[in-house]
């Protein structure tokens, strides 16, 4: 059978964004919106089919799940094995990415051109897309490390270029600077791993690096030793700080918060459910190496960053009053949630649990995390602000908002029987089976979570009314439509058997929801909607006397623990001030000095020798004698 | 008696080139300049070179000379005293000058000369068949390049010297 | 060849006048003058050619044809480097050389 046809997934977007490209003068506002929205209907169709076709046709041999390589031409040869390629890879992983990315992307193009009505660019924005959609899908169909490196930095500009669409707001501009530096420099540690494993595995291809036994040759060569850890874990951590930089992972964290500068169904698509989660890909992709080596080093730093970033965002969140910043939050927390799910997982079989439970969360997040963001967006669309002081009561005017944020927010909860609840679920099975305070952690993030989520929903659509200047109405249908699709994934989504489908070790096995656990996290998740209930059903101050009550440990977290500042105190006072000031100064007194000196000694010694080219042949013929009779006594003296 | 003659000739040339080159006066410069060439014309008749005595008489005692003191009658004051050199310029200059004469000295006296025993005296038709012949030892080329060389310098001369009636005008 | 006189004394005596006149060119401050300074040095050197010729070379004529020659182009040397001196007066009035340094740094 001929894949060829999969190059089409990511060629129509790039197509896409160059055609509205260049015809940014030409296109008037809707019809750039329809021209987008029907490539990547194209490209969706075309990828659900691939996806569909993998999974159930020919995808699996003799039970298993192969990696198919449906495109791949040599880019840049190095050696037999070490070579650049450019690709189209089909496995279960890039299967799912396959659904997710062109669902979400198709629903936030929709949306788009209902939320970005009358907006000046509205071209640069759908070409914009388009740009990010293809480098999105590049990344996850990648056959090789460097390839991926490519698509990654590619989703860092587009993220880059839609953050700071705002191009005149100056802190849009300086969030798009902040993500693209932090990421930027994350990433600097992903090339440095490539180049390690380029270096010692000498190859880039995903279906080497993932093979069992060549991992265990690698395990196998005890040469490769730095600081008691094989090098190759060693390009496996930094790997990781490369994925922990997209995916908003403590301490890399900065820049997502600010990200919410940009339009929200920018934060929607890029921000919660497709860039964001590359980190998780990344390391999914090498899960065979992050497991074997060493036994697993890397793989644990993976789980207690995630366990690390998934309670930390969840407190900063219930602080927050941007709802947009309360998502952002949720979003850092759900992702440490998925890599916790890939730290605590094993290989074989049901051992790995954690894995498909990860990527069942991410595919289940994208879904309702989207939803949140769209229903965000069609909440902020109505009352022109971000902040929920001047929200309330909004059920009334709002309905399917409502209802399909209501219903986001259950999935998230982990309330059955919508998505979330069964990716939450898994999750936590495969933490109590191998990481006890992982789970710890894992399960107080579900009460959170059901907590903030509850707080935010029954903050916007109950609490009281506040005096609106003009009454809210509910978004148009371009707004709805998509809300309504992604509702419907987000109730139905939790009943696909994905561990038929994704594996760690590509094996489908099947898995089966341990009630006890379920009931726990269930539990807990009902604790936090009462516990917010009571807070934020009707007006009242309690949670106002909370505030007080806690007072610093408050203000610390709706400061972000302060992680900014700490950022700031490092590059400014530290590196700026300190280091670079001390280069500075070196540059500017010995090196520029020895430059001007030299430059400075030639202008002195001119000025005082100048006189002897007085302009008089008189003092010439003296000269020129004078040194004709000193080179005859030279000579004489030579001779004799 | 020659060897007398020849010392009073160059004690005399020596002591007015001197003069001629320290003078304050410009006119009494050239006239010290001209003992010095008539000096030498004299030097020339002593070793039997008489045309070329003649010559060095007519030329530079009889034209260049007249040439300079027109050109100072024409540019200068006669009265007005040249302008003395600093001293340490003219202490320097003289220091130079006597290193140059000492070396050149010392290097003339440490070469020994292979002086000729026969005496020939050179006649003018000797000296014109050389101009004119122009075989081996025939100088007809430079003859008449120095000719043409003359020429340019008149008329070029001319011309640089010309008033420009333009400029004048104006 | 002067009875009496050896090629050495001759040479001092050309070599003494072909100084004077180096001197001069350097120290003198007027340009009329700093030329006659070159008179004297040519005289010298032409003196050279024929005291050569005389002692040395009997029998050959170019001593003294290159003396002529010598005479002949400082004729011409003179002729012109006073055209130019009286021009160059016309234009700056002067003949000073402390004046006329237009070649200064």
């Amino acid at each position: 059978m001929d894949l060829t046809y999969t190059v089409l997934i990511p060629l129509i977007p790039l197509f896409m964004f160059l055609f509205l490209g260049f015809n940014y003068k030409r296109l008037k506002e809707p019809i750039s919106g329809y021209i987008g929205t029907a490539g990547l209907l194209v490209t969706a169709l075309l990828s659900f089919y691939t996806s569909y076709q993998y999974f159930f046709n020919y995808g699996k041999v003799d039970g298993v799940y192969q990696k198919i390589y449906a495109y791949n031409t040599v880019w840049i040869h190095f050696t037999e094995t070490l070579h650049i390629d450019m690709g189209v890879l089909l496995d279960p992983l890039s299967a799912v990415m396959l659904i997710v990315v062109p669902l979400i992307s198709l629903m936030v193009h929709i949306y788009s051109i209902g939320y970005m009505h009358k907006e000046p660019g509205f071209t640069r924005f759908f070409a914009f897309l388009s740009l990010f959609t293809f480098s999105m899908l590049g990344l996850v169909l990648s056959t090789n490390l460097f390839q991926i490196y490519i698509f990654w930095e590619m989703v860092g500009v587009s993220s880059y270029l839609l953050i700071g669409y705002y191009f005149e707001k100056p802190s849009a501009i300086l969030a798009a600077k902040k993500a693209f530096i932090v990421t930027r420099f994350a990433d600097f540690g992903f090339l440095v791993g490539i180049l390690i494993m380029s270096y010692y595995a000498e190859t880039f291809d995903f279906k080497v690096l993932t093979n069992v036994e060549f991992i265990q040759t690698l395990i196998a060569n005890k040469e490769l030793t730095f600081v008691g850890l094989s090098v190759i874990t060693w390009g496996l951590i930094l790997i990781f700080i490369g994925g922990a930089g997209k995916s908003a992972m403590f301490p890399l964290h900065i820049w997502l918060p600010d990200a919410m500068e940009g339009p929200t169904p920018v934060s929607a698509l890029i921000h919660a459910a497709t860039m964001v989660v590359a980190g998780v890909f990344l390391v999914a992709r090498l899960f065979p190496m992050y497991y074997f080596m060493d036994d697993g080093f890397a793989l644990e730093i993976v789980a207690w960053v995630g366990a690390f970033t998934t309670i930390f965002a969840a407190i900063i969140a219930i602080t927050q009053y941007d709802i947009k910043r309360v998502l952002a939050f949720s979003t850092m927390s759900q992702i440490g949630y998925m890599m916790l799910a890939l730290g605590v997982s094993g290989y074989e079989g049901h051992e790995g649990l954690g894995f498909m439970a990860s990527f069942f969360h991410l595919f289940t997040h994208a879904m309702f995390k989207a939803l949140l963001f769209l229903g965000a967006g069609s909440i902020i669309h109505a009352v022109h602000s971000n902040y929920m002081q001047d929200m309330g009561g909004l059920r009334i005017y709002m309905p399917i908002t409502n209802i399909t944020f209501l219903l986001a927010a259950l999935a998230i909860s982990g309330i059955p029987p919508f998505a979330g609840f069964f990716s939450k679920d898994e999750i936590l099975a495969a933490a109590f089976e191998h990481n006890m305070p992982v789970f710890v952690i894992g399960y107080i993030v579900a009460g959170m979570t059901a907590f903030y989520m509850f707080r935010l929903y029954f903050r916007i659509f109950w609490w009281s009314n506040p005096e609106y200047k003009h009454a809210p109405h509910e978004a148009p249908k371009f707004m709805t439509i998509p809300l309504i699709i992604l509702a419907i994934m987000t109730v139905g989504a939790g009943f696909i058997p994905f561990s038929e489908l994704v594996s760690a070790d590509n094996t489908p096995f099947h898995s089966h929801i341990e009630w006890g656990l379920a009931g726990a996290s269930i539990a807990a998740g009902v604790i936090g909607i009462l516990l917010a209930y009571v807070f934020y059903k009707k007006e009242n101050d309690l949670s106002q006397r909370f505030t007080v009550a806690f007072g610093r440990v408050h203000k610390w977290a709706y400061n972000k623990f302060y992680i900014d500042e700490i950022y700031f105190f490092i590059t400014k006072t530290i590196i700026f001030k300190y280091i670079s000031g001390s280069f500075a100064w070196f540059d500017k007194n010995v090196v520029d000095g020895s430059m001007n000196g030299i430059g400075n000694s030639t202008v002195w010694i001119s000025t005082k020798i100048k006189g002897l080219q007085s302009g008089k042949i008189q003092d010439y013929a003296m000269f020129f004698i004078s040194g004709v009779f000193m080179l005859i006594m030279i000579v004489w003296l030579l001779l004799n | 008696m020659e060897r007398i003659i020849f010392y009073i000739i160059s004690i005399l040339m020596i002591v007015f080139a001197v003069m001629s080159v320290s003078n304050r006066n410009i006119m009494r410069s050239i006239i010290y300049l001209l003992f010095v060439l008539i000096g030498i014309a004299g030097l020339y008749f002593m070793v039997q070179f008489y045309f070329l005595g003649a010559v060095q008489l007519t030329v530079y005692a009889g034209g260049i000379i007249v040439l300079y003191v027109n050109s100072i009658m024409l540019v200068e004051k006669i009265n007005n005293p040249l302008d003395v050199t600093k001293f340490w310029k003219r202490l320097l200059a003289g220091a130079i000058a006597t290193t140059g004469a000492g070396l050149t000295l010392v290097a003339i006296w440490s070469h020994n000369f292979k002086e000729a025993t026969v005496s020939k005296e050179i006649g003018i038709n000797e000296i014109g068949k050389a101009f004119l012949s122009y075989g081996d030892k025939g100088y007809i080329l430079p003859f008449e390049v120095i000719s043409i060389l003359l020429l340019a310098a008149m008329v070029g001369a001319i011309v640089i010297a010309k008033t420009n009636k333009v400029k004048e005008s104006n | 060849m002067i009875s009496g006189v050896s090629i050495y004394e001759i040479l001092t005596v050309s070599t003494i006048i072909f100084f004077i006149g180096i001197y001069g060119f350097v120290t003198r401050k007027n340009l009329i003058a700093m030329l006659m300074s070159v008179e004297l040095i040519l005289n010298s050197a032409a003196l050279n050619f024929v005291i050569i010729n005389k002692y040395l070379f009997p029998e050959a004529v170019e001593g003294a044809i290159f003396s002529i020659f010598i005479i002949a182009v400082a004729a011409a040397e003179t002729a012109l480097a006073l055209a130019i001196i009286i021009n160059l007066y016309r234009l700056v009035m002067s003949l000073k050389t402390d004046e006329l340094e237009t070649m200064k740094f």
